[in-house]
């Protein structure tokens, strides 16, 4: 496959000209041994070599690997450089939004979604939109449970805001990178298919956390029946999407070491649930 | 100088001649130098030139005068006055009350250069100070509605004066996003509108939530 792009690359030419000419012919002579590969892995070998091919998208990962080289060129003091980590359109944020709400049994969030072009800006301003929300509707539904009891006075409560944004963004900055340097540490001993960049584990953690800002507007109703439910529901909905996405990096290592550090995922992310809510 | 045109010169035809630039009247010295002027004079200016930006914001019209000619006196006065009245708000403990005025004063600018720090990744062309101008002028509806409520506390504290600040902050909420939108949509690319418009509704949310929320003692 990299003989053929370099190929491509050196007659860009000739290639841009039979493009034009035919646009069918020079996609095709490209992708078709990636096609072919791929149909035989999915024939030949066991499902979870398949599942391994569609997530990583092997016909285009090369490609991605080369642009993502091409773009995130610029020195690390540049304004350009933080630039590149907001290049997503309105319609990509959304989408990486309902891939996060919506998790497809099978489909890895950061293969589908990310491909290569990590944004910080749904992780910065979804935990932002938590901290706020966690303090508004923590202070109303006190209101609410307190509400009619004369002796009751309102306060606005507003220390809750700073404690909610030290206890989130610590979440969502500190515990991707321990599990980075963990999945790093692992990648060294034991040879993985599936590596994630930082900025990639801190994307997956960032989206994953919005469906706790529903579930912390609707925590306002003081039923506590109604509150288990839904923390259940959404600590459930989230966890699926981070243990869909680090189960692969984590498979090929030895079984307890998998499990442990999956287990260990899930737990951190229960406890921001109860903590929070 | 139409007739120049025509003219061709050869290189070894030596030019030689006058050349009159007409000078301005007055001297030079008046129109750039403000030292001479009297005191009142200069903070009249610039009193005059915030005054014209909150007029601005209160009927926002598609006007680059607050973008060209920024200045951060008009969001220093409003964050402070609004810092200002939010204080003596009811406390059971120091822990439970409203925010204090250095809570108050950070949120304001911290919020209004991380708005601006994103407009700017996202890709947009207006400059550091012109944006943290535009939200901060654009506080000015909340900072009446502080006032307004400040007011109706003063009445009383029942039902009705909640559903009356209640409109006057959602209201004046509305007004303050709106304004700052018209200001500062046009600067971004089209496709990221909303991604650069989101963290300003956020910012007004809850600068009036600060507000609504506000319980003298």
């Amino acid at each position: 496959i990299t003989c053929l792009v370099m190929y491509f690359f050196a007659e860009f030419d000739d290639a841009a000209n039979l493009l034009a000419a035919n646009p069918d012919a020079t996609t095709i002579s490209i992708e078709e041994p990636a096609e072919i590969s791929k149909n035989q892995h999915g024939r030949l070998q066991e499902r979870g070599r398949e599942e391994d091919d569609e997530l990583l998208g092997t016909d285009d990962s090369d490609k991605t690997e080369l642009l993502a080289g091409q773009k995130k060129s610029a020195p690390f003091w540049t304004f350009e450089y933080y630039q590149t980590f907001f290049d997503v359109d309105t319609y990509q944020v959304l989408d990486r939004i309902k891939g996060s709400v919506f998790p497809v049994p099978g489909k890895n969030f950061v293969r589908l979604y990310i491909r290569s072009n990590p944004d910080l800006y749904g992780p910065f301003w979804i935990c932002a939109t938590l901290v706020f929300t966690i303090a508004v509707s923590g202070n109303l539904s006190n209101f609410f449970i307190h509400l009619g009891k004369p002796t009751y006075h309102y306060v606005p409560e507003f220390r809750k805001v700073s404690i909610a944004a030290t206890t989130i963004y610590a979440y969502a900055w500190l515990v991707p990178l321990a599990l980075w340097g963990f999945l790093m540490w692992r990648n060294s001993k034991v040879m993985n298919i599936v590596s994630y960049s930082f900025l990639e584990i801190v994307c997956v953690y960032g989206y994953s956390l919005f469906i706790y800002i529903p579930t912390a507007i609707l925590w306002i109703i003081p039923q506590k029946v109604v509150r288990w439910v839904l923390m259940v529901f959404s600590l459930c909905l989230s966890g699926s999407v981070l243990v869909m996405t680090f189960w692969p990096a984590v498979r090929d290592d030895n079984r307890r070491i998998a499990l442990a550090t999956v287990a260990t995922i899930v737990l951190l992310h229960a406890l921001l649930a109860v903590g929070c809510l | 100088f139409a007739g120049l045109a025509d003219v061709s010169i050869s290189g070894e035809v030596p030019v030689e001649g006058e050349i009159t630039v007409p000078v301005s009247s007055h001297a030079p010295d008046e129109d750039f130098s403000t030292l001479d002027e009297p005191v009142r004079d200069t903070i009249m200016r610039d009193l005059k030139a915030v005054g014209k930006k909150f007029i601005h914001v209160m009927y926002p019209k598609k006007s680059s005068a607050l973008l060209r000619d920024w200045d951060l006196w008009g969001p220093l006065v409003l964050c402070v006055s609004l810092a200002l009245m939010l204080q003596g708000g009811a406390a059971d403990s120091k822990d439970d009350g409203g925010p204090q005025f250095a809570e108050v004063f950070v949120i304001i600018w911290f919020g209004a250069v991380v708005i601006t720090l994103n407009s700017k990744l996202l890709g947009g062309t207006i400059s550091f100070f012109q944006s943290l101008c535009v939200l901060g002028y654009c506080v000015l509806p909340l900072t009446v509605a502080m006032l307004v409520c400040r007011l109706v506390l003063l009445a009383g504290a029942g039902t009705i004066s909640f559903i009356i600040r209640l409109i006057v902050v959602v209201a004046m909420f509305g007004w303050s996003t709106l304004a700052s939108t018209a200001f500062l949509a046009d600067s971004q690319p089209p496709n990221r509108k909303a991604l650069v418009v989101y963290p300003i509704f956020l910012f007004y949310f809850v600068i009036s939530w600060m507000i609504l929320t506000f319980t003298p003692q």
